[in-house]
């Protein structure tokens, strides 16, 4: 005859150590499941990452033959605006003339242009801050306090070098990576 | 739940009884809205806020799924659809226009809301979880707000996104790659347009929802009221139908007055005329502002222009700016005085108008050129903003000495609030 402590005898599951069988099929069963919803959120998120349209961007020639010096141009890079500039000397000695270890962001010009092409400063033009173009590439537009770049959008003074001088952008403007394929053409990216 | 003397429903006809075994909707309307949700009183017209910000959402749910038939969410021809409503659909000038200054009326609406709340202590026990929600519903909106104006893909648009998702590169180390998978790219495009139509769409309703939440927490306790007093018997309130449907209906008429004003005869005083302009990402627009609801944000952000300690400016700024709104959510512990109107609070009242006046002060700095003077001006602003909810607030509330309260919202209103504001014993019956 079945009696109450009948049911609780190691028969019915328990394996004597307060544990039963079905503990473990539940924790193994719910466990199972946590890791199935873990790998359905892959895709979810996966998805938001830059499509393989977007991330086929050919890298761009330009051709810098008809940039005198003084002045620059905007071209358009994986849809981000670059800023070409053919320094004059007066802007490359201002550049040279700062010393390095005042600034927010420490490069020399050197760093920033390729060996013996010094007058060519080709970077992004897309301010450090939150992404604004800076104004300073087109004629007439206003260059700031340093003679560079200047932002509009929240105030930031870029030198002749496209470095951070002032306002409150934390870094020098981004040089892409590039190179020169021949003295009048460049290729960016 | 409600206070014991809560009128009953009790449906007389076969049809509504029929429907209330079954499924007691009208029920739960009567015991919300109804003549079964008893109401303070004494409620003044700053109780209307409440509503109107939900008629605001009414309107917003309404003209927007109506835009959403007309719109087309592609970097190609997003501009000249919108155009395209502006001038061939018919009407859609009316609800291009209707859409886009309703927003801004309902953030006039909740920003009233949410200084009525701020003036009368209503976010104080037992109603913190109210508060808490009204600040979840807050960043909601802002976020629907801010994706809703990049859709038109005007320049406004496109660099208002461009900023806005800048302030995730702040982030250190993981801060680009964020920015770069919330644009789907390496600029606002077609993949960010996208997405931002699709959660646009969507928030609206998550809004709804935490607004029934927002309601449902609020009648737990029952509405705050002018006197901070709580409820002591049923000679205190009212039902909210007819009187406060009454009053909010007159309020509502008042609100939608405005609202049409606005909407016919200046359509675009609150817009940018840039926005006018397609979208073009090798261009800034020379004087890039947000819309007028983020001005006092945007001046926090733009205060930090140094570097201070380890952290860089851009971080500062952009940690300041949710800081400021993140910070609401401990109100309801960083203000101690048991006493919630600022009607008894003569201390704390000055404190109140000055941080009104500081947030007003905030959204025209956020809107002025960045000369020496208006970033020296921001961070004085954004200073005291931050020192009014962590210096000024815990101090005033514990070496404040309050008027003394009525007795009871019934005496407040009987003897009119000013005999009742007197010192106890001075008061002429």
């Amino acid at each position: 005859m079945a009696t109450l402590e009948q049911t609780g005898s190691p028969d019915d599951g328990h394996l004597g150590d307060g544990h039963r069988r079905r503990d473990f099929i539940n924790i193994a069963a719910v466990s199972f499941a946590g890791v199935g919803a873990a790998a359905v959120v892959i895709p979810l998120v996966n998805q938001m990452n830059p499509s393989a349209d977007v991330l086929a961007l050919a890298s761009i020639e330009v051709d810098i033959s008809a940039i005198k010096a003084g002045q620059a141009i905007k071209t358009s890079w994986r849809k981000q605006p670059v800023f070409i500039r053919n320094l004059t000397p007066k802007e490359i000695a201002e550049a040279n003339a700062v010393p390095v270890s005042t600034l927010r962001d420490p490069q020399t010009l050197q760093e920033r242009t390729k060996e013996g092409k010094q007058n060519w400063l080709i970077t992004l033009g897309v301010c450090t801050h939150l992404g604004c173009v800076p104004l300073g590439a087109g004629e007439g537009e206003a260059k700031g306090d340093f003679g560079g770049y200047f932002c509009p959008c929240h105030g930031s003074h870029y030198d002749t070098a496209a470095r951070i001088r002032k306002g409150p952008a934390p870094l020098n403007l981004h040089v892409p990576d590039y190179a020169f394929k021949s003295d009048t053409v460049v290729q960016i990216g | 739940m409600s206070f014991p003397w809560a009128q009953h429903y009790a449906p007389k006809h076969p049809v509504t009884q029929w429907l209330d075994e079954r499924l007691p909707l009208p029920r739960l309307v009567y015991n919300a809205v109804g003549a079964g949700y008893p109401v303070p009183r004494n409620l003044n017209y700053f109780w209307n806020f409440g509503v109107l910000a939900g008629a605001a959402l009414g309107i917003q749910i309404i003209t927007g799924i109506i835009l959403a038939m007309h719109y087309a969410a592609n970097g190609a021809i997003a501009f000249d659809s919108v155009e395209s409503i502006m001038r061939d659909v018919n009407s859609g000038w009316l609800l291009r226009y209707a859409h886009a200054n309703g927003a801004s009326f309902f953030f006039i609406v909740v920003y009233l809301h949410i200084f009525r709340g701020l003036y009368y202590g209503s976010y104080k026990a037992p109603r913190e979880m109210v508060w808490l929600l009204g600040v979840v519903i807050f960043l909601l909106m802002m976020a629907t707000a801010f994706m809703g104006y990049v859709l038109p893909w005007g320049q406004m648009s496109f660099w208002g996104a461009q900023v806005i998702t800048g302030f995730f590169s702040a982030i250190p180390v993981v801060g680009d790659p964020i920015r770069i998978w919330l644009l789907g790219g390496f600029a606002p495009d077609n993949a960010a347009l996208n997405r931002f139509f699709s959660l646009h769409y969507l928030l609206p309703f998550v809004i709804a929802g935490v607004i029934i939440l927002h309601i449902w927490s609020l009648h737990i306790p029952g509405s705050n009221n002018p006197t901070g007093v709580d409820v002591k018997g049923p000679q205190d309130t009212v039902p909210f139908h007819p009187y406060y449907t009454a009053k909010d209906g007159f309020g509502l008429g008042v609100f939608l007055i405005a609202f049409s004003t606005l909407l016919f005869f200046a359509p675009n005083l609150l817009g940018h005329p840039d926005n006018y302009i397609p979208a073009n990402p090798l261009s800034t627009p020379a004087h890039i502002v947000p819309e007028w609801y983020f001005l006092p944000f945007y001046a926090i952000l733009k205060a930090f222009t140094f570097n201070f300690l380890w952290i860089p400016a851009k971080l500062w700024g952009v940690m300041a700016m949710f800081g400021s709104i993140l910070l609401l959510f401990f109100l309801p512990w960083i203000d101690s005085s048991p006493v919630r109107s600022t009607n008894y609070r003569p201390l704390y009242r000055w404190f109140f108008w000055m941080l009104v006046a500081d947030v007003l002060a905030l959204g025209y700095l956020g809107q002025a050129e960045p000369s020496t003077f208006v970033v020296f001006a921001s961070q004085v602003c954004a200073a005291y903003y931050f020192a009014h909810f962590l210096i000024i607030l815990p101090i005033v509330s514990r070496i404040e000495r309050p008027l003394p309260l009525p007795n009871s919202i019934t005496e407040s209103v009987l003897h009119g609030e000013k005999a009742e504001a007197a010192p106890f014993g001075t008061q002429t019956a």
